[in-house]
């Protein structure tokens, strides 16, 4: 089966004062139909671009390297109405701030009920009756009151759900989630993740699912990629990440994370700053806050080097590394 | 044990009058001791900031005691005097660093307009304890003579922190200090500001709803849930074997690998429109 999604050789630069600054350094991958792809990373890394170039929302003026492919076409081939229906149809974005994304003067029926009567020519009674169930979907079940309300009325979980369920209701088949539940409290970001995660397997949609908090991504995606000033550094599954990491930068940010479960003397911080694309230096990004670096990580860009059967990870030193990253720098355990 | 520094006793606030009043503090009451880490964890709306906010005489409580070291500060100080005399033993770090410093001030400038405000000294005594200052939160002389669009968000949070240790304070309250930083960088500061207790004998109130945070950085923790207290005592009993359902609920709602979201909450939200 061919994936839904293909990133191939991704490299984006943004104008900024007058000259062209890298985002996005050779971003690749791949996503298959019906499956959640979590994308993980510090602020700066990306994240947000790689799905922006995705949904062609990039500024003028951006120049945009290598190959999007969705469904087999070429997503910067599109135009105009090939365009309008591959972001109104084919994918859908949710957004981390639903207030700054919905119409205040416009009620959340309306809200609901565009897309469908204008890209489904569905009759304003049929739509609304199906703004209704699917309000149902998302866990809300007075939706006919909820329907005469305006965003203001409505707390940021509430809307948030408003918000998936609007951008199920065209039943996409890639839905883009830019960190959906960030600025919602951990009991509200449960309740959406799980609403989320039922209508994405129901649906059988594809998600790419960005986020910065690792452990929410290890426990909502299948896999996840963590990217770093710009780059992919690994891609394994979700579920071996916390355990076996297979890029120090991976196992770094594993470490510097407290521990809900026991107290740790020192946290094993990473040094220095993330850094961006543009600032980074020759070779590995990562390399001058590595304890793991050498000077042949200095010298070259490394190659994302698949590992068959587990991922990917973009080290020179992943072999001889491997299973070892996790130990040494963690301080001695003090239980309270 | 010898008698707590700061005393919180059935400290309430409501806003609003008649059908519109509204308790946003009920009745909260906690001890933090000499050198101690105390937790305030809640959700948006659960009271916490505004329970910092009465501590440090931003808000008048309605009903309630607050005691600082023996001293009744349960309204907002009547002369400048006593701010400052107040000013000295409670300091604030706020979330977002990049609203709470002025964009025009040198970092240098913002530490010793603090120390010239609570101390008498002369202007080399300011200089070395700016420099000493940024020492101890990791701020070099380049960064102390920067203004802070040159700084990053993490380097900011520092300031603040100097800024808050600059007077010297018995308590720092951190009202979600570490929230908005990069996984990194949060590790960095919170090694810090255990490293300062340690040294200056700093006690903390730390406001989060990050319960891993908690865990790190508090002795003890109070689980704050529509202006009540529903759950009190060290950290570690707290979050390993909690009675409160509440308490449960905030911890099955962390990411974990074996993650059923959403299977212990409601499907019906319980609040109200607002």
């Amino acid at each position: 089966m061919s994936a839904l999604l293909e990133v191939e050789g991704l490299n984006v630069h943004l104008p900024v004062d007058g000259s062209l600054r890298r985002v996005l350094h050779d971003v690749s991958f791949t996503l298959e139909a019906g499956k959640a792809l979590g994308l993980v990373g510090e602020s700066g890394s990306g994240k947000s671009m790689t799905v922006r170039t995705i949904a062609r929302l990039l500024p003028q003026g951006a120049k945009v390297d290598g190959h999007i492919r969705f469904d087999g076409t070429d997503v910067f081939d599109l135009r105009s109405e090939a365009l309008r229906r591959y972001r109104s149809g084919d994918v859908s974005m949710i957004f981390q701030d639903p207030r700054s994304h919905t119409n205040p003067v416009r009620r959340i029926g309306d809200f609901l009920t565009e897309a469908m009567r204008i890209n489904g020519k569905v009759p304003a009674r049929e739509a609304s009756r199906r703004a209704i169930d699917l309000l149902a979907e998302v866990g809300i079940h007075d939706g006919e009151r909820r329907m005469r309300q305006y965003p203001h009325e409505l707390s940021g979980g509430l809307l948030q759900r408003v918000m998936i369920a609007a951008s199920v209701a065209v039943r996409p088949r890639l839905i883009l989630a830019d960190e959906p539940t960030t600025a919602l409290d951990v009991t509200t970001q449960a309740e959406v993740m799980g609403i989320l995660g039922r209508l994405q397997r129901e649906y059988g949609m594809a998600m790419l699912f960005i986020t910065h908090d690792l452990e929410l991504a290890a426990a909502s995606c299948d896999e996840t990629i963590v990217l770093y000033a710009g780059g992919i550094v690994e891609r394994q599954q979700s579920k071996r990440l916390h355990d076996d990491p297979l890029h120090p930068y991976t196992a770094a940010l594993v470490q510097a994370r407290p521990d809900i479960d026991h107290t740790t003397g020192r946290l094993p911080a990473i040094p220095g700053n993330p850094t961006s694309a543009y600032e980074a230096p020759d070779g590995c990004a990562f390399a001058p806050r590595c304890r793991f670096a050498q000077d042949r990580c200095r010298q070259a860009f490394p190659p994302l080097l698949t590992i068959d059967g587990i991922g990917a990870s973009r080290c020179l030193r992943t072999d001889e590394l491997r299973g070892t990253l996790l130990a040494g720098a963690t301080t001695e355990e003090v239980t309270q | 044990m010898s008698a707590p520094l700061l005393q919180v006793e059935g400290l309430t606030k409501s806003f609003g009058r008649g059908q519109f009043e509204s308790l946003v503090v009920d009745g909260v009451g906690f001890e933090l001791h000499a050198g101690g880490s105390l937790g305030i964890v809640g959700e948006s709306g659960s009271g916490k900031t505004t329970t910092a906010r009465m501590l440090i005489g931003l808000e008048r409580p309605t009903a309630g005691r607050i005691t600082l070291d023996g001293e009744d500060h349960t309204h907002p100080a009547r002369s400048v005097k006593a701010l400052r005399a107040r000013g000295r033993q409670i300091q604030i770090v706020f979330q977002d660093p990049y609203t709470s410093l002025d964009r025009r001030q040198r970092i240098g400038d913002c530490l010793a307009e603090v120390l010239r405000v609570h101390f008498r000294l002369g202007r080399a005594e300011v200089g070395a304890r700016v420099r000493e200052l940024g020492q101890l939160v990791g701020l070099d002389e380049r960064q102390l003579r920067a203004l802070p669009k040159a700084l990053s968000g993490g380097q900011r949070q520092r300031v603040a922190i100097a800024r808050a240790l600059a007077a010297d304070p018995k308590i720092v309250i951190l009202d979600e200090a570490v929230s908005a930083l990069d996984v990194s960088i949060q590790a960095q500061i919170l090694n810090l500001l255990a490293d300062i207790r340690e040294r200056k004998g700093v006690s903390y109130l730390f406001i989060s709803h990050d319960l891993a945070v908690i865990r790190q950085i508090t002795d003890h923790t109070i689980v704050m849930r529509h202006g009540k207290v529903v759950e009190a005592g060290p950290t570690a009993q707290v979050l390993d074997n909690p009675t409160h359902p509440y308490t449960r609920l905030l911890r099955d709602s962390v990411p974990r690998a074996d993650w059923t979201p959403g299977a212990h909450a409601a499907t019906e939200p319980q609040e109200q429109a607002r």
